[in-house]
Formats: C-alpha cells, structure tokens, sequence
C-alpha cells in the first residue's frame, strides 16, 4: 500500500509534465486541425536556450522566461512563414503535417549544431537529491516542484482560455475559422499567438524534464511521444482531456514499472494510443468534431 | 418601389467566380444594391446564390477571378474576408455560422469583438429587444436551440457588428412557417432602422413580401430582376416561383427561365 502511495505520486508529478505537453500538441490539433511534429522539437531548442543563458550567469529566472518566449518565437514564426504560406497554396493536412515534421528535423540540426550531442546536466535550482517525506510518501524537491509548476501552468492556461476575451477568441476560432473572419476577429493573429502559447507550455515541461534526465538533443523525443499518447488518451481535440490523459499516463508508467517491470515503462504509452484508437478512438473526453457543413 | 436617388452600396460589375478553376459559379453576374433597401436574390438550388454571398464576403480565395465588386465606392473583390468585414459587411451563411459550443451570450460578445463605442450596451438591449427568446438563453450552448432561435442569434450577433450591409443566406430554412414570419418581420424592422439588406431565398413568395427590389437568378446568371411589385406581377415568376398558374414547384434544374426568355 506504501508502494503504491509513492508510485501513484512520483507518477503524477511525471504525468503532469506529459499533460503540459499533451495540452501544446491539442491546442494546436483544436485550432488548425493538424499534428505538430516539431512540437518535441521546439521544446528542446527552448530548454536548450535557456541552457545558454545559464552558461552565460544568467539568473535561473531570467534563463527559463527567455526560454519560454523563444520557443514561442520560434512556433510564431513557423506558423506566420510556413504554414500561412503553405495553406495559402491550399497545402493538404498531411502536407502541413509534414512541414512540422521538417520543421522538427531542422531544430534537431540546429540544437546538434550549436549545442554539441554530448548529453549535460542542467543545472537548477530544485534538487533530486533533497527529500522531503509526508506520511508514507517521499517526494525529492525537483518532483514536488514540478508538480506544483505543471499544475499552476496548467491552471492559468486553463484561465486564459476560459476567462479572457483573448481565450473566447480562441475557442470561436479553432471551433470555426470561417464565421470568426466574417466577424472580423484576427483569426492570423489569434492562431499565432495559439502557436507560441502551445510551444511555452512545452518549454515550461521541457525545464523541467531536463535536470531529470540529461540535457541532450534528443531528450524530449520520448516525453513528446508520451505527451502525444496522453494527447490521444484524452481525445485529441480536449484541453481537461489532455490533463487527465497525462497524469493517467504518467501514474500507469509508474505502477507498471513499480509492480510489473521498469522494462515495460516506455512500451506503455504505446500499448495506450493503440488500445485506445482500436477501443475508444474519440478518447476519454473527447468528442468527435461534428461535420459541417 | 426603388428610388433612384438613393445612393448605391454595392455595385458587382460582372463577376466570374470558379470552383477548381474551372467549375463556373458565377458567369459574368452583375447586380445592384442601394442604400437602405432590401434586395432579395432568388433562384434554384445550385443557382450560385452562396457562391454570390460568400465571393462577396471574401471567403472564397482569389475569387471572383473576374469582374469588380465595388463597396461604397470602394473595390473589395478578392480581399481577406477580415479586412470585408471591418468594411461593415456581415454575412450570416446558410448554415448560420454560429459558434456552437459557445454559449449564446459568448456567441454575441464576440459580434461585438473589435467595438469600443460606448453604445455596445444599449446596441446590446436593442437587439435583445428584437429577439426577446434570447433573453433567458443566454447561458445556454448554441448546438441546444431550436433551428429558429439559432438564426435569430446569428442575425443579432451580425447586427451588433453594425452593419453597413447584412447579408442573409437563405433565414427561412428549415423553419416552420411561423418562425419564418417571424425572422422576416425582425428583417423588416432592421431595415427600417437603417440597415441595408442583402437577402437570398428559394422561398420566393416570403422574400418578395419584404423586398423592395428582386433579382432571379439561374445557372450563375441574373435572369430578370425587377422591383418586388414587377416581379410578383411577372407570369414566369408567378409560374416558376410563386407557384401559380400551371405548374406547382419551381424548376428543380434551375434553366427553365433562362430558357425560356431566350426563346423569346
Ligand atoms: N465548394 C464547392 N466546390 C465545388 N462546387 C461547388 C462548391 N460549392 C458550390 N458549388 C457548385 O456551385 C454551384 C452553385 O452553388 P451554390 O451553393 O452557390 O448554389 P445555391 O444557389 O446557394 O443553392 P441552394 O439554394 O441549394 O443553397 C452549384 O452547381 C454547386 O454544385
Ligand atoms: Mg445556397
């Protein structure tokens, strides 16, 4: 029963940096009907900078809202250069898939490039190796961190889409591009801005994930793949989907490698998209989009 | 009847819209709307009436391919449908192009979006005013109103854009005839107060009760137009139309005027 209290909490707090990542790929699943490939990506070349700043005696704090807003950048600026471009010229979905896919290969040589393939440990200001224990449950100040700044960010975001002015723009856009324009909302504007807020979520997990793991360029492939498993679990097209999606990941990898075998750890996640798209291909809350016409 | 000093709003000047470059839509259209008035569009299914309404509005890419569409004396063919609408022309499609999953409150503060006059809260009364219904719906989704409710939430949504020119495709579908009359009756009141109106309907007999002017298009093409009065009076119209003399429905091709009046 211990065990189990700890495995269901380090898994929460892993899972809900899965969530951040799922909400990054939904939001931009929601508002242009596409998979953002490069999403992994952008996270690592965000985490990656903020590495930079910190070599360069940057404070962490200043380091990590630089990181944040370059990876927008970097989301803003594929979104206004390439795909406008591109779905001007009546690019297909698969083709706009494949331009994040390319998207994702160039920041892979551009992070190898300029940041070496060495893997390096990142410094922060949370450790792995402080403790803390509550009741049954020990908690290392880096999870407990995380799950505070996954949940708090999750939260805001959550407020932002459900309480501003900006966030009821976004809704009506990703629900319905064409009767947004005719109502003269700046639908150009409003999705770019969707692309830098997805790509800073992932920035902000990616901050968190590389003390744990190593800094490499590689690092994020396995949490976006996870992200994007939770993304599915949850339906693809839902925000609190995306959420539960993640933690419920997050805590099954961590029961599965407790209980069963660490070895089956990653394999999960796939086990996951494939159970879920044969059984319950709209997800856990998700909802088929309704055709219209 | 049509006043001719009435000063023009929207002039087309033979518009060639095309789907796939090279399904004709539109083949060479020119119409007229004056300030103030309202202008009925009728024709058969697949006559281009959409297509006329949302080349207008923007919404089809780098159409009209040919052909000027000119607003307030300003050519607007081929612009982004953002920058027609903050012209003040509003379009409210046949399917409504309501936000459905919005409530009805959210779908009605985003027809205010980009307002900062003060008068969007009295604008608000006013419209709620016109459509009484809305009132203790406002929390509700918009996917959950009746077909009628959800045409007189678009129509308020686009009135709170303040329209220049409104722009309404096809408001009497799918509706029973009371509700029908009932969304008319709101169009007449917001044309008295000002608006000008841009109506396309299959329902001819409904439209013409409140137009002043009517064009009868088929296959892309105007056929004849005239005011409501020579239109109703027209024996092919009457016949095609209106339902009367010897044949019942219209045409369901869409030529038989066309043909017609050629043979003449
Ligand atoms: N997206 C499209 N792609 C290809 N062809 C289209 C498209 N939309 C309309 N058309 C064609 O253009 C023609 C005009 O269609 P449109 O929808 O404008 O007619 P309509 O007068 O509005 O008909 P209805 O009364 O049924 O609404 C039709 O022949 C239709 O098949
Ligand atoms: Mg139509």
């Amino acid at each position: 029963m211990d065990n189990f209290l700890q495995y269901l909490v380090s898994g929460l707090s892993i899972g809900s940096l899965y969530s951040l990542v799922a909400i990054g790929l939904v939001v931009i699943y929601r508002s242009n009907r596409i998979l953002n490939f490069a999403h992994g990506d952008v996270t690592t070349a965000g985490t990656f900078f903020a590495f930079f700043m910190l070599s360069s005696n940057f404070s962490f704090a200043v380091s990590a809202v630089a990181a944040l807003v370059f990876g927008a950048l970097i989301a803003m600026a594929f979104y206004f250069c390439i795909l406008v471009p591109a779905q001007r010229r009546d690019a297909t979905q698969l083709g706009q898939i494949i331009l994040t896919v390319g998207l994702g290969l160039i920041l892979q040589g551009a992070v190898q490039y300029f940041g070496g393939t060495e893997p390096q440990s990142f410094p922060f200001p949370l450790s792995e190796y402080i403790v803390y224990k509550i009741g049954v449950v020990s908690l290392s100040q880096l999870s407990l961190g995380t799950l505070a700044a996954s949940l708090l960010s999750c939260f805001l975001f959550y407020l932002l889409v459900q309480k501003t002015r900006l966030g009821l723009a976004m809704r009506a856009t990703s629900e319905n591009l064409p009767a947004a324009q005719t109502l003269g909302i700046p639908t150009r504007r409003i999705l770019a801005i969707s692309w830098g807020l997805a790509a800073g979520l992932g920035v902000v997990a990616g901050l968190f994930l590389a003390p744990a793991l190593l800094l490499d360029p590689f690092f994020m492939l396995e949490p976006f793949l996870k992200g994007f498993a939770a993304a599915i679990l949850g339906g693809l097209n839902s925000l609190p989907g995306a959420i539960v999606g993640g933690l419920i990941l997050g805590v099954a990898e961590a029961l599965t490698g407790g209980f069963v075998s660490i070895a089956f750890k990653n394999s999960l996640a796939f086990i996951v998209i494939i159970l879920v798209l044969l059984v319950r291909p709209e997800g856990l809350l998700g909802e088929e989009f309704k055709e219209r016409v | 009847m049509p006043d001719d000093q009435r000063k023009s709003l929207l002039r087309i000047t033979s518009i060639e819209t095309l789907y796939f470059d090279r399904i004709y839509a539109l083949h060479g259209l020119s119409l007229e709307v004056k300030e103030r008035e309202i202008f009925a569009v009728l024709g058969p299914n697949g006559a281009g009436k959409t297509t006329l309404l949302k080349t207008i509005a923007g919404l089809l890419k780098d159409q009209p391919k040919k052909g000027a569409i000119e607003f307030g004396g300003k050519k607007i063919q081929r612009l982004a449908p953002e920058r027609v609408a903050s012209l003040g022309i509003v379009y409210v499609p046949e399917d409504r192009g309501l936000f459905r999953e919005l409530t009805v409150a959210e779908n009605l503060e985003l027809g205010c979006w980009g307002r900062r006059d003060k008068e969007v809260n009295s604008d608000m009364e006013e419209v709620l005013g016109l459509f009484p219904i809305l009132k203790g719906r406002s929390k509700q989704q918009a996917e959950t109103l009746s077909g009628g409710e959800q045409q007189m939430l678009a129509i308020a949504r686009a009135l709170l854009r303040r329209p220049k020119l409104l722009m309404v495709d096809e408001p009497s579908l799918g509706l029973a005839p009371l509700m029908a009359r009932t969304v008319y009756d709101a169009l007449l009141k917001i044309s008295k107060a000002g608006t000008t109106i841009l109506l396309v309907e299959q329902n001819a007999r409904l439209a013409l009760s409140i137009a002043h002017y009517g064009y009868i298009m088929e296959s892309g093409r105007i056929v004849l137009e005239g005011t409501a009065k020579e239109l109703s009076e027209n024996e092919d119209v009457q016949e095609l139309y209106l339902g009367l003399g010897g044949e019942t429905a219209a045409s369901p091709k869409g030529w038989r005027l066309y043909k017609k009046r050629r043979r003449w």
